[in-house]
């Protein structure tokens, strides 16, 4: 058998390179990037050693700093240093209604919320793209080159719109997105893959800014997520802010400057930190108006003044249990994921609710990004022997769609399997009603006003008919990042309409593409943004090529040859515009197909004209 | 080309549900078997297995595999199995011409909806648990005479106890609801 195995040196089969690829977890407070090395996650630590990056982002005179050199700018800066902007991803101002807790210049922008820096207006898909590029570039560093994917993290609860700009983030940053993974899910990879667990885990995820509890079924290799349920507005933040406000109202202080509160804001986190360990520590800050704050926080009031917080964290427990359809005793084990579930409160609050002491044993700092990591090496193609190993996520709010009377009539529930294709036909209301508005909502509630909106379009030419006669089937696609894509088809004429939802909450490809652009220090997107245009400009001289030739010898085509040309040069025409390169070029090679015959012709006629005496040269630039 | 071979092999989209699964086309099946065969097919399909593929790859696992969630997601559930069952038929349980419920029933079930609105106005959810409770034991007696009448091949008895389950799954939900409510 050996023998057979014996190969030439240079016919055998070169190994496979191995892939680079990582896991991002773009926290609240925090970010992290992880890798698979020899088979194990490891978390990539800055060139000091450090493995966390806090996710704060200075709009400096100097420029941008990101993590820790952009700490000191955030008490003599506060207006253009940014922390929690993972808050404000895909949210507009109406959405936020703690804006008045964040000391920027916000400005209210169709879709999402842009914040004014001394460096312009800035989304928070570009604030969170500094950060995601700094990790980046760690990563490069760290693995020796260009990546060739990653796995970027997000809340189980975040909605589509929240999900698409981390998206969008990612690209800005010069990320491939292999997927898009939630936090839970990713912890529970780590887990029990480390563990090799059987069973049903809760996994209880509470983070700088958000809260989400799953629910997976673990069983021979797959992680199959039964039910998820969360709060993207609830997380460490809040319990430093109940010991700020705590703090002011101790002392009767009124409302402080916005680098006050940031003082007092670091003080209530270090406050809080302590108390993890401490049964008691002190508050002390001198404001910039001269007074002095010298106050003692016990453990047990701390306790006692986020006890509501911590109780609001029991509900989405509660209705993921339901929705699982299971009791607190069926649970196998809860995960602690997130660097808040440190408070003793919390874990004592778990405890008590599932009747068994929450595992710690890995760190709930790192256990996310070393999930994703894990993950980013499978999908990108590097498993190996005994990664057999499968996810099945679910989506987190119900998908639905407007109906009369602002009602929402759900097409994708809650806790669905994805990926997931649901469709509905709908009729006309009116007779020789033509065109159907579609406004397409995610959320819980029966009333379209208390559902977010995701996005609207419109079919049209739908033949007039009797009302209740036409047959239109609104399909929601669901792929595996949990973004929706919902296309309308009248049956009986094949009128269709297609949307990628993007565009109430979200960038179009044009904004990300002008972000690319403008971002030049990026060589990567820059090198596709030049190819683009290259693209552009060779499908423009064809086309104008083409456009000379038909009004000089378009003679020489038949009705039918002449439709096939005219059909290829529209499709460029339209696709000249999108900022998909290799549909140009795919496009304009189908031209230059179409136009063969038709140059060999008029090659013939050329040689026919000189040889009666004309003068090639004039026909050469014609 | 390969991978897109397997998939068409796996995912015959004519295929009814129980085929796909490779299960006989009954009411009582085997929900381990049900289970293993969908992660078998879900491990070989699923996006996840094809993310470093080309474009024509990555579409059709998305297809097939939310083909196969669909499949699975009416398989699984018993009164969704027998509706689909019942639509193999050529029954449409829940067709909007004939929506007539025994007034036994209509009663019984009107008087615990207000039971559980009165027990929903005084928030006593020990109540709305009670309810609920209620509620399941009732579905799960009425399942067990489902499944009796498909073996039976009963078509208009399996029908109307579809139709009940139906509407015991939409007052159990408005219970749930409201505990939610209650919860906060």
């Amino acid at each position: 058998m050996a023998l057979l195995q014996i190969t030439e040196p240079d016919t055998a089969p070169a190994p496979r390179p191995r892939r680079r690829a990582v896991g991002i977890d773009l926290g609240t407070t925090n970010s992290l990037v992880a890798t698979v090395r020899h088979g194990i996650p490891v978390v990539l630590p800055d060139a000091e050693g450090r493995p966390l990056l806090p996710s704060i982002v200075h709009y400096g005179a100097q420029g941008v700093a990101v993590g820790y050199p952009a700490i000191e700018a955030l008490v003599a800066d506060p207006q253009n240093t940014i922390v929690s902007v993972k808050r404000l991803m895909g949210r507009g101002l109406a959405d936020l209604a703690d804006a008045r807790r964040f000391p920027y210049r916000f400005s209210d922008r169709p879709g999402m919320v842009q914040i004014g820096t001394r460096g312009g207006l800035r989304t928070p898909v570009e604030v969170s793209a500094e950060i995601l590029r700094v990790l980046r570039l760690r990563a490069e560093t760290s693995l020796g080159g260009a990546l060739d994917g990653a796995v970027v993290t997000v809340p189980a609860y975040f909605d589509d719109a929240q999900r698409q700009a981390t998206k969008d983030a990612a690209r800005l940053a010069g990320l491939g997105v292999l997927r898009l993974l939630n936090e839970p899910t990713a912890a529970a990879i780590a887990y029990g893959l480390d563990n090799a667990s059987e069973g049903i885990y809760a996994v209880y995820d509470l983070g700088g800014g958000t809260f989400d509890l799953s629910i997976l079924k673990l069983s021979r290799g797959v992680f199959e997520v039964l039910a998820t349920a969360g709060d993207t507005a609830l997380g460490g933040d809040d319990f430093d802010h109940r010991i700020y406000c705590w703090a002011l109202e101790q002392r009767r202080i009124g409302p402080v400057s916005p680098a006050d509160t940031r003082l007092l804001m670091l003080k209530a986190r270090e406050a809080k930190e302590n108390l993890t360990a401490h049964a008691s520590t002190s508050f002390g800050a001198t404001l910039s108006t001269g007074e002095g704050l010298d106050l003692t926080l016990t453990a047990s009031q701390f306790a006692s003044i986020t006890e509501t917080l911590v109780n609001k964290t029991l509900g989405p427990v509660r209705k993921a249990l339901r929705d699982a359809k299971l009791a607190p005793a069926d649970i196998d084990g809860v995960v602690m994921v997130g660097g808040a579930t440190r408070m003793p409160q919390i874990q004592k609050a778990v405890a008590t609710f599932f009747g068994m002491p929450p595992l710690t044993n890995l760190d709930p700092d790192q256990v996310v990004a070393l999930g994703a990591a894990i993950q980013a090496n499978v999908l990108v193609g590097n498993r190996s022997e005994g990664e057999d190993w499968l996810l099945l996520d679910v989506i987190p709010l119900s998908l639905g769609l407007e109906t009369m009377g602002g009602l929402t009539e759900k097409i994708v529930p809650r806790n669905s399997t994805i990926p997931i294709a649901r469709a509905q036909e709908f009729t006309t209301f009116k007779d020789g009603q033509t065109a159907m508005a579609i406004h397409v909502v995610q959320g819980e509630r029966e009333k379209v006003s208390d559902c977010r909106s995701l996005a609207r379009f419109e079919l049209h030419g739908i033949p007039p008919m009797v009302a209740g006669a036409a047959r239109i089937r609104v399909q929601f696609q669901v792929d595996a990042d949990g973004l929706l894509s919902v296309s309308a088809r009248e049956q009986t004429t094949g009128i269709e309409a297609a949307i990628t939802v993007k565009p109430s909450y979200g960038l179009s490809d044009s904004d990300i593409a002008r972000m690319l652009e403008e971002s030049n220090a990026h060589a990567a997107a820059d090198m596709e943004i030049r190819a683009l245009t290259e693209a552009r400009v060779e499908a423009e001289l064809l086309i104008a090529a083409t456009q000379r030739a038909l009004a000089a010898d378009a003679d020489l085509l038949d009705d039918r040859e002449r439709a096939v040309i005219d059909s290829a040069l529209c499709e460029l025409r339209r696709l000249i515009t999108t900022a998909d390169r290799r549909a140009i070029a795919a496009s304009a090679g189908a031209l230059n197909r179409a136009t063969e015959d038709f140059a060999a012709r008029r090659m013939d006629r050329s040689v026919a004209r000189a040889l009666t005496g004309r003068n090639v040269d004039t026909l050469a630039h014609d | 080309m390969r991978l897109r071979r397997k998939l068409q092999r796996l995912i015959d989209f004519s295929q009814d549900y129980f085929a796909l699964f490779g299960l006989p086309p009954r009411y009582r099946l085997d929900p381990q078997a049900l289970e293993q065969a969908y992660r078998a097919l879900q491990r070989e399909i699923h996006p996840d297995r094809y993310a470093a593929g080309d474009e024509a790859q990555r579409r059709m696992a998305l297809q097939s595999s939310a083909r196969v969630n669909e499949a699975y997601r009416a398989l699984k559930d018993p009164v969704e199995r027998a509706q689909y069952l019942l639509s193999l038929r050529g029954i449409d349980a829940l067709s909007e011409t004939n929506t007539a419920l025994p007034p036994a029933f209509l009663e019984r079930e009107l008087e615990r909806r207000e039971a559980a609105a009165d027990a929903h106005a005084r928030r006593d959810m020990t109540r709305l648990d009670e309810l609920l409770r209620e509620v399941r034991a009732d579905a799960a007696a009425l399942q067990s005479a489902l499944g009796d009448h498909l073996e039976e091949q009963t078509w208009d008895a399996a029908r109307d106890a579809v139709r009940e389950l139906r509407f015991l799954a939409k007052v159990g939900d408005d219970i749930e609801a409201a505990l939610a409510e209650v919860e906060g």
